[in-house]
């Protein structure tokens, strides 16, 4: 094992995987963020989407399938001898919920990078509706200082960003490592949190539950 | 890899069970591989068919050493969505063992997050 590839292998005692998202707009950090800690250069790859209605586990419902080819980096943490983690970064807007809705599936949360110079917020807007509406997902906020961002208070920017009080909101430099760890580490001990809490409400129903609220026509 | 107890613990990887549970259907669920499934090449590894393709034989030979099918298709510039199909394929021909990547469960248990911390804060 001298050279090349042979040094990008796990080792062989690797039985389990866990992925962490990071999505963001455009330009955002991402790559550099999955860089500034990935054990291996980050990789880039694209995925194909292939949408069919959900809880189908069977492929015989063709018929309404409609496919999305999405670019993604990605980058990898050996955390011991038996686990790797993965990071998946990912376009935010709209058009790639498809890709990162079936990427999170299984994952142990999402980080959400921001910018917040003038005109770049607004980008985030949707990935916070997809995420709090679309799926059950622990995820934080990381702001990315680039150097004209203007530093504003966390809850100038959770109400900016009109985020539940619980939502971790943080400081992150996405060129360097350590700050990019503790974003991991609070997005991870927030998803510990949230599975140590209330029992959450049951997982939603794989199909659309029968219309027991159908809007009842109120006559005065 | 050379860790010889390879072997027989990854044949008792979950990850195989549904190969096993899905032989007789008319089509394996391609499903129990996803982007982060971790690959290996059985060892010892049967030879593949003389009909094997191309991509095929560039997948086995990538998978000399454990990665993650994301990985594979990264390295090999192929699309995830062919990889998953080649590797799906090996994995029943037994040429290629997979080990449990990402549950597919919506939500990851608590120790599993728990040891994702323990090893950040390691870090
Ligand atoms: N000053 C500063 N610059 C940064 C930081 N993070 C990223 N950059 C720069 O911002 C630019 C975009 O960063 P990328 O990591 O490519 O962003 P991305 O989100 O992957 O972009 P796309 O994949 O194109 O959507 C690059 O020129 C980076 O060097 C940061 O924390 N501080
Ligand atoms: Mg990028």
């Amino acid at each position: 094992m001298a050279s090349g590839l042979s040094d990008q292998y796990l080792p062989g005692t690797v039985t389990k995987s866990v992925k962490i998202l990071v999505v963001g707009s455009f330009g955002v950090g991402k790559t550099t963020l999955i860089g500034a800690v990935s054990e291996i250069s980050p990789l880039r790859t694209e995925e194909t989407l292939t949408q069919v209605s959900e809880g189908v586990d069977d492929l015989t419902g063709l018929a309404e399938k409609r496919t999305t080819t999405v670019a993604m980096d990605f980058g990898r943490i050996t955390l011991n001898e038996s686990l790797a983690l993965y990071l998946f970064g990912t376009p935010g807007q709209r058009r790639f919920w498809d890709l990162w809705e079936g990427l999170a599936e299984g994952a142990a949360g999402v980080l959400v990078l921001v910018d917040t110079r003038p005109g770049r917020l607004e980008g985030s807007f949707e990935v916070f509706d997809q995420l709090e509406i679309g799926t059950q997902m622990p995820f934080v906020v990381a702001v990315n200082h680039f150097p004209d961002t203007v530093r504003h208070s966390v809850e100038e920017l959770r109400t900016a960003l009109d985020l539940l009080p619980e939502t971790p909101i943080v400081d992150c430099d996405a060129r360097d490592r350590a700050s990019v760890l503790k974003v991991l580490t609070t997005l991870v001990e927030y998803a510990v949190d949230l599975a140590d809490g209330p029992a959450p409400a049951p997982a939603p129903a794989p199909a659309p539950a029968p219309n027991i609220l159908a809007p009842q026509e109120v006559v005065s | 890899m050379t860790s010889p107890d390879d072997p027989g613990r990854t044949y008792r990887d979950t990850a195989l069970r549904p190969y096993v549970l899905t032989k007789g259907r008319a089509r394996p669920s391609r499903n129990t591989i996803s982007i982060d499934t971790l690959l290996i090449a059985t060892d010892p590894a049967p030879s593949l068919p003389i009909s094997a393709g191309r991509q095929e034989r560039a997948l086995l030979a990538m998978c000399r050493g454990l990665l993650s099918l994301v990985e594979a298709a990264a390295r090999l510039e192929l699309p995830v969505s062919v990889v998953r199909v080649l590797a799906s394929d090996l994995v029943d021909s037994g040429h290629l063992t997979a080990r449990a990547g990402s549950p597919q469960s919506p939500q990851l248990s608590r120790d599993l997050l728990q040891e994702v911390l323990n090893g950040l804060r390691a870090l």
